[in-house]
């Protein structure tokens, strides 16, 4: 699984960087989409995996970690996906912007 | 205590005086006249209160610690020299209030006017009484602003602009160069204590970084000054009104070079270095500044090259480096301050009456202002060295200065043949100045007709000139003791011999000023013709202007170099930018995999592939091609990949134990694309061109580097996954989570713990960041109309239309209504349905999967939902989000439950938690976390619905190709 994980990880992020370096607006925020995926299970990644383990406790109980996959890049993981979804949204009205004022879709604002 | 608190008193009226007046209305002219008038006397008061204490006590100080840790004190101190120029000051500052009242016209914006003439004094009482060199240094930098305003305050003049201008970058960059002065002076004595500074003079004489802190102060007091070859702002400086010249530009500002060099004289002076750099700089200016002043046709042009000669004579006075003459340098910084501030004010009356000050067209304006004309011509002769006044006294000590003998040298040797060249030079120009403007035929083509000024107008100039011909009558009663004191502070010793007399008996000076005033009455005689002609510069100097050399070297500096560097170095391109920044981050990261073997398999062992996640990986791999493959020419097709790159995504998480981020991702992933739908249409189309089909040979080798590029990043993020995986995982601080989180949380979802409690400041941030996104895209797209669409309708949309068009009963848009009745009315009962499950999600998001954002994310699709079934006209028709307010109250709930633990004495956001039972649903976790976690979520509601909203309403306005006539 780990195998595949990682192979999964660096496609992804291979195909979001090659998007993120064209040079249309939607090839980018496709990019930034897969890169993104990318990154959040790359940090996911550094808790190692674990299967049928998620972090929840019984109530009254003191967590024994070994018991449960890693919750902290968990955490990590969810705010990266909010800012994420944020950066998203962002980035697609700068574009719907960029292209209402310079009447392209090529990220420098012209066509060379 | 209390002439401590006298001192800082003078430092903060001002300031304080200015703030009240700036809020006063623009027509108050009274108002802020007699708010300036109260401060400036008070603070000449309080400076005549405090100089018996001066006199007792050697140095007076007020210290409050500012930054102690870094050896800067605001540090306030008194001694003679301090004492004289805050009188200056203080009391030139009232009489050029008084004397503004009337010059400033009523159309003018009074208040602003004198309220940064009060910050300016403000700023000069700090230079003058600054106990501390950063001190000092932050206060001079201040004058240099407001003085900066002050030339500019007539901004509608393109001259007053560029003065201003120039006086700045000239005066500031002078200041700076005395900061790095300042702190290796204080790097070299260990304090930034004026006090111990002052006592250290054999230390910084003896370091081997004296020479270039030398020269760094040296260029801050030169430029400051004006001196040679840094005079050419100060005329330019003339665009400022005329008290402000009377002001800044003749009596305080410009002489806060001159005392910096008479502050830092006992530890400064008297090596070889100072005399040859200060001597030599005085000397130019002094000749010069007086040569050029005689051929000024512009009367303020005259006073302003006069000052400079005058400054130039207290350099090169002060470069000397013996005590006596910086007694006569001290004494002629009064004198000249004296007697140029009332010939400014004596200009400035003349501008004021006849709408004119240029030489040429001015004359025998003693006929109509016989007063003003006889005060005049008292100070042009004090200026001029007539005995009797003032001005004579420190010249004559000036003359025996430079006929005494201190290096020997040629330099030396050559001071009192140049001393009388410029002492000819100021006679004639005095001359000039009276001659011209008083005498002579009655003047024809004057804008207006002179007559005298308002009595007290007047008054500064009548009261200045009293005080010349006191001073220059009985020196010893009336200037002698201030003098001593300002001496012997600035010498930091006992003073030599010096006699104040008017008369010394029949001298070499003496001499020398017959010789002057004699060679200045013929000199001027005999370039009356050449005058008359009326030319614009002087001979031997015809093409060399200061200004056009400093404009010329802005021009380089600030445009072409800076044009060419970012030619060689920069590029607009974003591309080029971003393969920077990935090939860099590439070449980062591979450094530990060459050289510290990171690349390694580790020796946990791996965990089986299970066929199913084999497949599920194999969809996402094809996903995620197919969206870099596809993303160009079929946008919808790339979305549609992207997403189940997503959802591969998701799946992974819930497989690999984390419920939480699967549902998130899940719910965003909705969010996302229909967002991007949403902004689809805006897009230009795009078809395969030739171009795109056949890529030139350039396109493909700019792809084949990209590709490298992200093959690179691929393999290097897959080796580093796989490193780390299979590594056993160390100890960290999950730990503490985990133990704690039900324990002290109360929630046994420890990640929905680690969010809302441990880490819950972190959270706040989170939030904060999506609210200022969502307020961004509601800001930019509030006003803006997006471009065309992209595509015309679709076919079938255009046949519903023209169906419904031909129809007598049906309006357009009916059709699609049919169409969409069942999904509508679906959609439209999902609504309570997914606001329960909302509901659900938040709560049993302590303890289970789920949680303020998941919920929230959840309440926004059933909103987007409405928006979907019946458009945006009629989801609003029934429905009234007001996502700002969900927003606001979010935000405000989240911040108001974490500033609750400080009424129980607890920092930010600690947390307290206990379960209360309720009937029916049992209990429920009622952690103080839980209303942060409705923060979140309604933060979250908000935030998503405000952008959706901010996007949906786009469709509704006309596209900017059709723009309604006068609608902007």
């Amino acid at each position: 699984m780990e195998t595949i994980l990682a192979i999964g990880i660096g496609v992804f992020a291979g195909a979001g960087v090659w998007l993120l370096l064209r040079p249309r607006t939607f090839q980018v925020i496709i990019g930034l989409s897969l890169l993104g995926y990318a990154v959040n299970l790359f940090i996911f990644a550094m808790g190692r995996l674990r299967v049928s383990a998620p972090p929840i406790l019984e109530k009254g109980m003191v967590g024994d970690p070994v018991a449960f996959d890693d919750p902290l890049p968990q955490a990590l993981v969810l705010t990266a996906i909010v800012i994420g979804f944020a950066m998203t949204a962002l980035f697609l009205v700068v574009v719907m912007a960029a292209r209402g004022r310079t009447g392209t879709d090529h990220v420098d604002g012209r066509e060379d | 205590m209390f002439d401590e608190l006298l001192i800082l008193a003078l430092v903060v009226l001002p300031f304080a005086g200015s703030l009240i007046t700036s809020v006063l209305p623009r027509s108050a002219r009274n108002a802020a006249s007699l708010t300036a008038a109260a401060v400036t006397l008070s603070a000449t008061l309080i400076t005549i209160l405090l100089y018996p204490a001066t006199v007792a006590g050697g140095a007076l100080v007020f210290e409050a610690a500012w930054l102690p840790s870094v050896g800067l004190n605001f540090t306030l101190r008194v001694d003679g020299l301090a004492w004289l120029f805050a009188f200056l000051v203080s009391g030139i500052g009232a009489l050029v209030v008084l004397y503004a009242r009337y010059y400033i016209a009523s159309e003018d914006p009074a208040p602003r006017f004198f309220a940064l003439l009060l910050a300016f004094m403000g700023a000069m009482m700090g230079v003058v009484l600054s106990g501390n060199l950063i001190l000092l240094v932050f206060f001079w930098e201040l004058t240099s602003l407001f003085s900066f305003f002050l030339i500019g305050y007539w901004h509608h003049n393109p001259g007053a602009r560029d003065g201003a201008k120039m006086a700045l970058t000239v005066t500031a960059a002078g200041g700076l160069c005395l900061f790095v002065g300042a702190l290796l002076i204080g790097g070299i004595v260990g304090s930034y204590d004026l006090s111990v500074v002052l006592a250290a003079g054999d230390t910084i004489k003896a370091s081997p970084l004296y020479l270039p802190a030398l020269i760094l102060v040296l260029l801050g007091a030169f430029t400051k000054s004006a001196q040679f070859p840094f005079h050419f702002w100060l005329p330019h400086a003339m665009a400022a009104p005329t008290p402000v010249s009377a002001y800044l530009h003749s009596a305080t500002m410009v002489k806060a070079g001159v005392f910096l060099l008479a502050r830092l004289w006992p530890v400064l002076a008297g090596t070889n270095e100072w005399f040859y750099l200060v001597v030599p700089a005085g000397l130019a200016t002094l000749v010069l500044g007086a040569y050029l002043a005689i051929f000024q046709n512009d009367l303020k042009g005259l006073l302003a090259y006069s000052t400079i000669s005058h400054l130039g004579l207290i350099t090169l006075l002060l470069g000397l480096g013996s005590p006596l003459a910086a007694v006569a340098a001290v004494f002629h910084i009064l004198n000249h301050a004296i007697f140029k501030a009332s010939l400014f004010m004596a200009a400035g009356i003349i501008d004021h009456e006849t709408g004119t000050r240029d030489l040429r067209k001015l004359s025998g304006l003693f006929r109509y202002m016989p007063f003003t004309g006889s005060l005049a011509m008292v100070a042009a002769a004090a200026m001029a060295g007539v005995p009797l006044l003032n001005g004579f006294l420190s010249k004559e000590m000036f003359f025996a200065e430079a006929v005494a003998n201190h290096t020997g040298s040629l330099l030396d040797d050559s001071l009192p043949y140049f001393a009388t060249l410029a002492g000819i030079f100021s006679v004639a120009y005095s001359l000039r100045f009276i001659y011209g403007t008083f005498f002579g035929p009655a003047p024809t083509d004057l804008p207006r007709i002179p007559h005298e000024p308002p009595r007290w107008m007047r008054f500064p100039i009548e009261l200045l000139v009293v005080i010349c011909l006191l001073i220059g009558i009985l020196p010893g009663w009336t200037v002698g003791p201030l003098l001593a004191d300002a001496a012997r502070a600035a010498v930091g010793a006992a003073l030599p011999y010096y006699s104040l007399a008017v008369w010394h008996g029949f001298t070499l000076p003496l001499l020398m000023s017959v010789i002057a005033l004699a060679g200045g009455v013929v000199l001027y005689l005999s370039l009356r013709p050449y005058l008359a002609v009326g030319r614009d510069d002087p001979p031997l100097m015809q093409g060399v202007k200061g200004q056009r050399i400093f404009d010329n070297v802005m021009l380089t500096l600030s445009w072409k170099w800076a044009r060419a560097l970012e030619q060689m170095l920069g590029t607009r391109r974003l591309q080029v930018q971003l393969r920077l920044v990935v090939g860099a981050a590439v070449l980062a990261g591979f450094l530990p995999l060459v050289f510290r073997g990171a690349a390694s398999v580790g020796s946990k062992p791996v965990t089986p592939a299970e066929p199913a996640f084999i497949l599920l990986w194999a969809i996402g791999l094809a996903c995620a091609l197919g969206a870099a493959y596809q993303a160009k020419f079929h946008r919808l097709a790339a979305l549609v990949l992207t997403g189940g790159a997503g959802l591969v995504t998701c799946v992974t998480f819930i497989w690999l134990s984390a419920p939480d981020l699967a549902l998130t991702q899940l719910l965003v992933e909705i969010v996302t694309t229909v967002l991007i739908l949403l902004g689809l249409r805006w897009l230009p189309k795009r078809i395969a061109s030739e171009d795109d089909l056949k890529p030139s040979g350039a396109v493909l080798a700019r792809r084949f580097r990209d590709l490298v590029l992200a093959i690179m990043v691929g393999i290097g993020l897959s080796v580093f996954a796989y490193a780390v995986m299979t590594r056993p995982l160390p100890e960290t601080v999950s730990r503490f989570f985990v133990e704690r989180a039900y324990v002290e949380g109360g929630g046994t979802n420890i990640v929905n713990v680690i969010l809302v409690d441990f880490r819950g400041f972190d959270t706040f941030g989170e939030i904060t960041v999506l609210c200022v996104v969502a307020l961004t895209v509601f800001a930019m797209l509030r006003r803006f109309r997006p471009a065309s669409d992209s595509e015309a309708a679709p076919e079938q949309q255009r046949l519903q239309n023209a169906y419904d068009d031909k129809a007598p009963d049906r309006k357009v848009g009916d059709t699609l209504t049919d169409y969409l009745l069942i999904p509508q009315l679906v959609m439209r009962w999902l609504f309570p349905v997914i606001i329960v499950f909302a509901i659900y999600v938040f709560l049993r998001g302590h303890d289970q999967p789920g949680g303020g954002f998941a919920a929230g994310i959840v309440l926004s699709i059933a909103f987007v939902l409405q928006y979907m079934a019946s458009g945006v006209r009629g989801a609003e028709a029934d429905l009234r989000v007001l996502p700002l307010r969900w927003m606001g109250l979010g935000l405000l709930m989240a911040g108001l439950t974490g500033a609750g633990a400080f009424v129980f004495g607890y920092p930010f956001l600690t947390s307290h938690t206990r379960y209360v039972s309720l009937p029916v649903i049992g209990d429920i976790p009622v952690a103080s976390a839980l209303p942060f976690d409705l923060g979140v979520f309604s933060l979250v509601v908000g935030a998503t619905v405000l952008i959706l909203i901010a996007l949906a309403h786009q469709s509704l306005r006309g596209s900017r190709g059709e723009r309604v006539p006068g609608d902007q």
